[in-house]
């Protein structure tokens, strides 16, 4: 029943009423809970300012003591990222097996999402259950055996082994998100469109589509996020040509020492991404990761 | 228990507003006598439930006092108000049972437990809610649950006033009548002032001594549902209030005559203060419009007949303006030509919406 | 509301089961494969039978010694996590604002740690947490505390928990902060008009329409935190000595360090049907979740 109270008109009311009743109420809860997220966020946000100070000092300054802002600010980390192909070549390699894997996993788990929201059939508990196992495997156990069966097959090395291996965790998740938000869609419209003579593939294309749409790229972009962020069968399945770029970043370890500055400019590099994606959807993080199924 | 006054009472939802567009609540000045059964009525939308928030404490108005008695509590929280309200849709404490959920204002007040015991006793069974007093709240109908968001709403016995809001809409139609009973008895049996918020006429004229109609964010007739019946104040109240509404016509009037389309309509009083850029309506209930046979009377075309169930209403047009009237039992119209005949004593006008009174005519007191 | 029976539906399913079968059962395969034969390297293999599972499970064979405190510590790490991060998601959930700009501010800003790579994770706090050029080390040590995550194994594990709790309270807050979200506004009225306090409307209202997300957040961090790998490999490499290795760095290092491919198949069985076993209670308790709400619903 939680869907039935928010309609139209009462948007206003609930905004309206917090902030009256924030008025009426005394002073300390409202600032005890700016406090906590106040001091949260400062908690998230420290690492990765020292991670971008870093990476705007030169080794010089990174070594020779602490300073809170860089003295001499220097973009070389970065410059030297943006020229050296082994470097830029690793986030063209990452993001294209990120793209194939969020493109593939949506792809095979849309029809799954719809069978098992609309269909009972032979096993599909069992199996409901079996996928969700996957997504909880250990990447740990897959590691071995995946790079023996995609060298047996000739994929190793390539990108299109990472995003095979990423949805062996990432289908099973679209699968979930997506069932959730399709039972929230109701049967009857299935019917309705069968009445008015719509084929499946069109109905499914024209009318189902556009209602799950939200669900479509809630489960695109965890996909995205957990493709994004699993590094071990990335780095497993890939030597050379295909190196994820996080797996690129330890190279900065070399004779002469750690290039810290090196490092930290590639890891601000890598939050980039995921911080443009997210600031796309911002405005469906809550609903997003309520996963349909609140 | 309290007399509720609100003084120039206004709400905007914005912050500084400017026009009286920005304003969902107009400035209200209403006075809600102790013990008193009130209902507010009007389409969604227009401020009732507005206004019942600004009571309740939920919302704080933007202008305006909100006294109980002499006491001012604009400023006081819902806490402290001591009110009840009872919202649209069920609120239930799904990890509680029913006894508990109904005794919850009751423990939060620090009432003794001896005290809330027997007063949930009684209004449990008031409610029809003794069998399942033990059983989790959550695993009930929705129907139960609203008896239970009734009934934390009852409870207490010393509340200023009783808040419904529209608080039927999920009970099945033949509860419905039920509940709505019981209300009245428990009113009757309290003398505790209750407010009930309603778009459903009926409701509202069954349940309460005194409707409150609202319109657009302003009151716009308060008064028995009598009065609300034979002389709306508004073109809105006679339009909104009756099935089918009254039949709004604009005319023209000069002195005791009305003129609609080619068609003249005497009236008992006479309209000297209408200016000539006001919008000018007549308004007659259809159960005050006759249809007769052709003959004496303003000729109409029939062009369809309803019957209702304890009456025939009639669809006509006159000079071209759709019109609802009656059909007196045992009078049957051949063909699609008939006559009207409007009660004079029924006929009201209206300038820019608004009821005009207009002077007796000659002698003729009203 | 009971779905109409159709086999056919299993055409819509066929291409997952296929790609997670050809992810899943294929690799399990060669795993259960190894797992019962030994090697002396040079690619030949000979019958093991059931002794690599035999000593897994015998706590006083090296192996099996190894396995347990591996195990041991991964399910102490989960408590810790869980402990941790469940009631501190909550409380940031429930200091979410309530509009304005600053909700997707706040909202954006949570979700950056999510979606850093695991190993930047690692090296963030690698950096962060050292003595030298890191803010977090050179404070605390500033503050007169002797502290070294690469020297001391309780500095190490502080310092993996801290990281962990950056990375994923904010998973179990935008869960809590959803569910948050869906209770509607006449809760919170009646709340008030019922006198409520502030731990009541928490007890009695928000934490029981929290229960199935937080149950999700419950089982998400449990699994992944059980199966955590690379940030505490990127910031501790599992030392110092054993001290931070996991179950999955124990794996690695047995399957990608020594080739140890035996040892290291079995580890994984066992480690996995681990896993099956908690997922399925998870699932369990799950589903009588659903079916009791649904219950209430018809």
């Amino acid at each position: 029943m939680s869907g039935t109270i928010a309609v139209g008109r009462s948007d206003t009311k609930s905004i309206a009423a917090p902030q009256a009743a924030n008025r009426a109420l005394s002073g300390p809860r409202v600032t005890g809970r700016v406090v906590v997220m106040t001091l949260y966020l400062l908690f998230l946000m420290l690492p990765i300012y020292w991670l971008l100070n870093m990476s705007l000092k030169t080794n010089m300054e990174i070594t020779s003591g602490l300073t809170l802002w860089p003295r001499e600010i220097t973009f070389d980390n970065y410059i030297k990222i943006f020229t050296d192909e082994s470097w830029y070549s690793g986030y063209i390699n990452s993001l294209t097996y990120v793209l194939i894997n969020t493109v593939l996993s949506i792809a095979f788990a849309l029809p799954a999402a719809y069978a098992f929201s609309r269909y009972r059939f032979l096993g599909d508990k069992h199996l409901f259950f079996w996928l969700l196992t996957n997504r909880m495997a250990p990447p740990a156990v897959f590691a071995l055996p995946f790079f023996n069966l995609y060298s047996a097959i000739g994929l190793f090395d390539t990108p299109w082994a990472v995003a095979l291996a990423h949805c062996l965790f990432n289908v099973p998740l679209a699968v979930w998100i997506l069932e959730g938000f399709m039972s929230g869609v109701p049967r009857e419209i299935d019917e309705t469109a069968a009445i008015d003579g719509y084929s499946f593939p069109r109905f499914f294309i024209k009318i189902f589509m556009p209602l799950i749409a939200s669900g479509v790229g809630v489960a695109a972009f965890f996909c995205f996020m957990f493709s994004w962020v699993e590094l071990l069968l990335a780095r497993t399945l890939t030597s050379v040509d295909t190196k994820p770029i996080a797996a690129t970043m330890t190279r900065t370890v070399s004779a002469a020492g750690m290039d810290w500055g090196l490092l930290a400019a590639a890891g601000v590099l890598t939050i980039v991404p995921g911080a443009l994606v997210i600031w796309f959807v911002r405005n469906y993080i809550a609903k997003g990761f309520a996963l349909g199924r609140v | 228990m309290a007399r509720i006054t609100l003084d120039h009472l206004a709400h905007a939802y914005k912050a500084n507003p400017r026009t009286a567009e920005d304003y969902a609540l107009k400035e209200i000045n209403h006075v809600w006598s102790q013990g008193g059964a009130y209902a507010l009525l009007g389409p969604s939308g227009c401020g009732k439930t507005t206004l019942l928030n600004i009571i309740s404490g939920l919302v704080r108005p933007t202008r305006g006092r909100v006294l109980f008695d002499d006491l001012d509590v604009t400023d006081l929280s819902t806490e402290a108000r001591n009110i009840a309200q009872v919202f649209q849709f069920p609120v239930v404490y799904d990890t509680m049972t029913v006894r508990e959920n109904l005794a919850f204002p009751l423990k939060n007040r620090n009432v003794s437990r001896e005290r809330t015991a027997r007063r949930v006793e009684e209004i449990a069974s008031l409610l029809d809610l003794t069998r399942v007093l033990d059983r989790k709240a959550s695993n009930l109908t929705a129907d139960m649950k609203q008896k239970i968001s009734l009934g934390r709403g009852l409870v207490r016995p010393d509340v200023a006033a009783i808040l419904f809001d529209e608080p039927l809409t999920v009970i099945d139609p033949h509860l419905k009548w039920q509940l709505r009973s019981t209300l009245k008895e428990i009113h009757r049996a309290l003398d505790i002032t209750m407010i009930y918020v309603t778009h459903d006429q009926t409701e509202a004229l069954t349940f309460a001594d005194k409707v409150v109609v609202m319109h657009d964010g302003a009151v716009v007739q308060t008064g028995t549902p009598d009065e609300l019946f034979e002389r709306p104040a508004h073109t809105f109240v006679g339009h909104f209030i009756g099935s089918p509404g009254m039949n709004i016509l604009p005319c023209r009037v000069e002195g005791a005559t009305a003129f609609v389309g080619t068609s003249l309509i005497s009236l008992r009083r006479t309209y000297r203060t209408l200016s000539d850029g006001e919008r000018i309506e007549l308004g007659i209930r259809p159960e005050f419009v006759r249809l007769q046979p052709k003959g004496a009377g303003l000729p109409v075309q029939i062009r369809r007949i309803d019957d209702i169930g304890r009456a025939r209403i009639a669809r006509v047009e006159m000079s071209g303006r759709p019109l609802a009237a009656s059909i007196p039992d045992g009078i049957s119209i051949e063909g699609n030509e008939a006559s009207l005949v409007l009660d004079p004593n029924h006929v009201h006008i209206y300038a820019n919406g608004h009821l005009v009174a207009g002077e007796a005519t000659g002698g003729h007191a009203a | 509301m009971t779905k109409p029976l159709n086999n056919r539906a299993w055409f819509f399913v066929l291409p997952v089961f296929a790609i997670v079968a050809f992810s899943a059962i294929l690799p399990l395969m060669t795993v259960v494969n190894y797992s019962v034969q030994d090697t002396f390297g040079n690619n030949q293999f000979f019958w093991n039978g059931i002794g690599w599972f035999q000593e897994l499970l015998d706590p006083s064979s090296q192996l099996g010694e190894q396995f347990l405190s591996s195990l041991m510590r991964t399910l102490l790490f989960s408590a810790i996590i869980l402990l941790i991060e469940v009631p501190l998601g909550i409380a940031v959930a429930l200091s979410m604002p309530r509009e304005g700009w600053t909700v997707a501010l706040c909202l954006v800003l949570m979700a950056i740690p999510l979606l850093i790579p695991w190993n930047v994770v690692g090296t963030i706090w690698q950096v962060f947490a050292r003595g030298d050029i890191g803010l977090l080390g050179w404070v605390v040590n500033r503050l007169g505390i002797d502290y070294n995550y690469t020297g001391d194994p309780i500095d190490a594990w502080v310092t993996i928990i801290v990281m962990d709790v950056w990375h994923w309270t904010s998973l179990v807050a935008l869960l809590c902060y959803a569910g948050l979200k869906s209770i509607p506004d006449a809760y919170y009225q009646a709340a008030r008009i019922d006198g409520a306090s502030r731990w009541a409307v928490f007890s009695t209202i928000q934490l029981p329409k929290m229960r199935r997300v937080l149950l999700i957040a419950v089982l998400l961090r449990f699994m992944d935190s059980f199966m955590i790998y690379t940030e505490p490999f990127v910031l501790t490499g599992g030392g110092p000595g054993n001290a931070t290795t996991f179950l999955s760095i124990d794996l690695v290092k047995l399957a990608l360090g020594q080739f140890d491919l035996g040892k290291a198949a079995a580890m994984s069985l066992v480690y996995n049907l681990i896993i099956l076993a908690i997922c399925w209670v998870f699932y369990t308790v799950m589903t009588n979740v659903d079916a009791e709400r649904e219950r209430i619903e018809a």
